[in-house]
């Protein structure tokens, strides 16, 4: 599985929605994540890839679409 | 002497903005003069600590220098190790001048204004936030002279909004180009007088008239619900708010003047339509440090060592600890824990019924009136905290 395809995959397990056609939904002001949901998506990217992200590093703003989050997670990878 | 409380009143600016003037000028024309800018905090700074409050100002002397050991040495050890028990220490010795100032006063009344000094809990949480992100490698630099700057910042030494070093240094290094500043001076202006007409105008209408009238008839219906107790809660609530959020448009202002993009407190706190959305409109600053420092940390620490099965289980007692200590942090009495507990046990049962509105969308009504509703019961709840919160019912009953 790609990236991309993993991201969704655990947004979809955190939020109960398919978003991969709503790749520029605001997660948070459509109450779809919140900060609960936001440490539940860092524990499980550490799971299923294997980055680390300090709560530190999750500025909301940086954080809040599905391909934000993508391309976050793309970064921290390499 | 003269001594100068941060934005006692009207004149108050009139001095400040004079004194700004050369920093606006050279901030309009791409420069950020800043020894100026410092000489002028320092001045102001020293106003509001002279004269009567000089204890206050010794006490701050001696709190920014603690701080400024705690977290510069922090950094040092941090470059080299990263043994969490060094961590907690340094977050103990930073917090311990704040806690020692708030449970001085519950075991030694007498004693209770020996450390303190106006602002301290703010400096504590930029001070204790800074530690947490060197710990997580996001601050790689101490800047012994800009730490003070960020830890003193003038126009929120009093009462906050509470800025991140990493974004508030990010906007002092750099000068914002002519259309930003002038949109940033347009929004300041705004600001201010909004500011008078919250602070001056209408908290001192609920706060020094109407507050006392209620006060009096709460006092001689006695000890029971009477219609001078609810006219008091309300009364209050609109005082706390109107003197806080005016308080926080006149630091954004000043910041602004400064071009620092200070964050905001206040968004409309009154049109929340639960507990949770309150807390993302309502002092702001501190509610998501809070969220970002206590609650996000303990919950990422509670999942990952699997101390409860339930994820549930997990937020209601991360917000239950959270708001407590929020509580806590506004003084060791029982009507400031009480209000931190009764927010951590409402944003609970308020987490509970969102998930069950989720799991139930087709069956639960959703129009104008719900709407409405929730707006209406939000206010009521909050109100009801405020009323504890202000320590009123600590008179009325005891």
């Amino acid at each position: 599985m790609d990236i991309k395809e993993t991201v969704l995959s655990i947004l979809n397990d955190l939020t109960g929605s398919d978003l991969s056609d709503n790749l520029d939904t605001n997660l948070f002001d459509t109450d779809l994540l919140d900060s609960m949901g936001s440490v539940q998506l860092l524990l499980e990217l550490q799971n299923q890839l294997g980055i680390e992200v300090a709560v530190s590093e999750f500025e909301r703003s940086e954080w809040d679409t599905p391909n934000k989050i993508i391309k976050k997670v793309e970064e921290l990878m390499n | 002497m003269i001594n100068l409380q941060p934005y006692g009143n009207p004149q108050y600016f009139v001095y400040l903005i004079i004194a700004l003037l050369p920093l606006i000028i050279g901030i309009y024309n791409g420069y950020r003069c800043r020894w100026y800018q410092s000489l002028i905090s320092l001045v102001f700074i020293f106003l509001m600590f002279d004269g009567p409050k000089s204890h206050q100002g010794l006490m701050l002397i001696f709190y920014v220098i603690w701080q400024w050991i705690i977290v510069g040495l922090y950094m040092v050890y941090r470059k080299k190790y990263n043994n969490k028990w060094i961590f907690y220490l340094a977050v103990i010795l930073s917090i311990i001048p704040v806690a020692t100032v708030k449970i001085t006063p519950a075991v030694a009344p007498d004693q209770s204004n020996l450390f303190g000094f106006l602002g301290i809990s703010y400096l504590t949480f930029r001070a204790v936030g800074m530690i947490m992100e060197i710990r997580d490698g996001f601050i790689k630099e101490f800047h012994p002279i800009l730490f003070i700057e960020f830890l003193t910042f003038m126009p929120t030494i009093s009462s906050g909004p509470i800025d991140r070093y990493r974004r508030w240094i990010k906007d002092y290094n750099v000068v914002p180009d002519r259309d930003k500043y002038l949109s940033m001076l347009d929004k300041a202006v705004h600001y201010i007088f909004l500011g008078f007409l919250y602070k001056f105008l209408l908290a001192h209408l609920f706060g020094s008239i109407i507050v006392p009238k209620m006060s009096a008839m709460a006092i001689a219906s006695g000890k029971g619900l009477s219609w001078g107790l609810v006219g008091y809660m309300y009364a209050w609530s609109m005082d706390l708010f109107f003197d806080f959020a005016g308080y926080s448009l006149f630091a954004v202002a000043i910041s602004y003047l400064m071009g620092i993009e200070t964050p905001m407190n206040f968004n409309r706190p009154w049109q929340s339509k639960n507990l949770k959305e309150f807390w993302n409109r309502w002092h702001m600053t501190l509610s998501f440090w809070f969220r970002d420092f206590v609650f996000m940390r303990l919950v990422y620490a509670m999942m990952k060592n699997k101390v409860f099965k339930n994820k549930n289980t997990v937020s209601n007692v991360a917000y239950v600890l959270d708001m407590a200590l929020m509580g806590f942090w506004h003084g060791v009495t029982w009507y400031y824990v009480a209000y931190g507990l009764l927010h951590g046990i409402g944003l609970a049962v308020n987490d509970t019924w969102l998930r069950f509105k989720k799991k139930h969308q087709d069956k639960i009504p959703h129009n104008k009136f719900t709407k409405c509703f929730s707006i209406f019961l939000t206010f009521n709840v909050v109100c009801l905290s405020f009323l504890l919160f202000s320590g009123f019912l600590n008179t009325l009953w005891f």
